[in-house]
């Protein structure tokens, strides 16, 4: 285990008792003391704190930064305001997704968070196709904190005021703690909630100062996953990746309409081919109608054939039940389509439901 | 009535002829919150070692041992229909199946309790 990156809160997971796995080359919490599903539904209801500082924070610093970065994701970055984040991808000349990202217009600089399996990869591909009059930094300083649930603007505001007049993918800086952070009204789980960036040293006394508010516990990777599957949100590496395109991905929205015009993001050709002319297949949302999870990789099978694959499955505590997302052929991708999994062996009965599985409870 | 561990953490009781098998208290708290479970058919003939029931948590599916060779000749609904009771009472209410024992000299293969809580000890100081 010792060649595990540790976060700055290690010590503070440690103490409450944190189960750890190795993700993305990190030691990370799955869960604490009381499980992942009671930290899933406490976060559904009241507020979870997840450490997410395992993400790659990257500044994209220089003159037209965002018109360099536009070379590199479909995404309408030179249109972003102030004080706005936006959800684009890296995608390669093929049209594949190379990985997926929030940029958040700072002022001076852009800030990017990235996959930690993935910062190595998206840092190499700044450096080497930034202009000169751009470059890419890697904020090893800071760490992420997520407060996610309907309680979060409630308990943040109690630190940091300011924080009730963000609305969903608003961004600002302000102290917390005595600490200069970045709040951006924004998460991976459907629900209200703020991703906190803030020095890495100061990261504990935050961290424990959110953690004393009676509406808050910890949260680990585990419940993190089963609050994204049911907010129908892709995980890199797993619902997208380079095999898969943006639109086959259900991602055309993040693709700006002067984007669209210009046509000048890698794999432009491909990316906007199927929104003319629709995907081969596209990502949906299953249901099994058992109670058998179907896991990633489980083929999926219409009238007997194999179509496609699911590409992320389990169980979600709050729909009650298993949840799966994968790939179908087109033809096939609407809400009502019965199919079926392969679970060990046998076709288990499941149908197309229409994304997110639990619906979204953003502040916009 | 005696009750013996594999190391796959089934226990198994065994009553006369026959053993109800579950998994250990160990194991359902290395599983996590339990949320599907599936049993061999009753009348199924089974080898020692081999996979006849599944247990899946939020995490990951597990396969579930037969620690001694036999026929199948109950099963619990009771955790098909409540997963969750396999985390409350893992090794009282939680069982997985009755066994009609076909060679009852396979028990020596197993732990007693005490040998079992050795055997975990070895387990995490690794």
């Amino acid at each position: 285990m010792s060649a595990l990156a540790r976060t700055p809160l290690f010590d503070l997971h440690r103490e409450l008792s944190a189960k750890f796995i190795a993700f993305a080359g990190f030691e990370m919490p799955l869960h604490y003391a009381d499980g992942i599903v009671a930290e899933h539904r406490w976060c559904r209801e009241q507020a979870a704190l997840f450490d997410v500082s395992h993400m790659g924070q990257i500044a994209v610093r220089g003159e037209a930064a965002a018109r360099a970065l536009e070379a590199l994701v479909p995404g309408d970055i030179q249109g972003l305001p102030l004080g706005r984040a936006r959800y684009t991808l890296f995608t390669d000349d093929s049209g594949g997704i190379l990985d997926d990202l929030i940029v958040t217009n700072a002022g001076d600089e852009l800030l990017l968070v990235v996959n930690a399996a993935c910062r190595a990869q998206d840092l190499a591909l700044l450096e080497q196709r930034l202009p000169p009059s751009a470059r890419a930094v890697l904020l090893s300083d800071r760490a992420l904190l997520a407060l996610q649930g309907p309680a979060s603007a409630t308990v943040l505001a109690r630190l940091a005021p300011g924080c009730a007049a963000l609305r969903f993918m608003h961004s600002a800086e302000m102290e917390l703690c005595g600490l200069p952070c970045r709040v951006s009204r924004s998460g991976y789980t459907g629900e209200d909630g703020f991703e906190i960036s803030v020095p890495a040293e100061g990261a504990e006394r935050v961290a424990r100062a959110l953690l004393a508010a009676a509406e808050v516990r910890p949260a680990g990777l585990g419940a993190r996953d089963t609050l994204r599957l049911e907010a129908g949100l892709c995980l890199y590496g797993h619902d997208i990746d380079r095999t898969t395109s943006p639109i086959e991905a259900g991602l055309a929205w993040t693709i700006g309409k002067r984007r669209r015009e210009e046509a000048n993001f890698p794999g432009a050709a491909r990316i906007l081919r199927e929104l003319r002319e629709g995907p081969a297949r596209r990502l949906v949302g299953l249901k099994p109608e058992g109670r058998a999870p179907a896991r990633e990789g489980s083929e999926i099978l219409f009238e007997g054939k194999v179509v496609g694959r699911v590409t992320s499955g389990g169980f979600g505590p709050t729909v009650g039940g298993p949840i799966a997302l994968g790939y179908v052929p087109a033809q096939l991708a609407v809400p009502g389509t019965r199919l079926a999994l392969s679970i060990r062996g046998r076709a288990e009965p499941a149908h197309i439901v229409d994304l997110p599985f639990v619906p979204h409870r953003y502040v916009r | 009535m005696t009750v013996y561990y594999s190391k796959d953490h089934e226990w198994i009781r065994v009553e006369g002829s026959r053993g109800t098998v579950g998994i250990s208290e160990h194991a359902q708290e290395q599983l996590g919150d339990v949320v599907y479970v599936e049993l061999p058919e009753v009348g199924r003939s089974v080898k020692a070692g081999e996979a006849v029931a599944v247990v899946e948590s939020v995490k990951a599916a597990s396969d579930v041992y037969s620690p001694v060779s036999g026929t199948v000749v109950e099963i619990n609904r009771a955790i098909v229909d409540n997963p969750a009771l396999v985390n409350e009472d893992a090794e009282g209410a939680a069982w997985f199946f009755r066994i009609e024992l076909a060679d009852p000299s396979e028990l020596d293969q197993l732990m007693t309790a005490e040998a079992y809580r050795d055997y975990l000890a070895t387990l995490t100081q690794g």
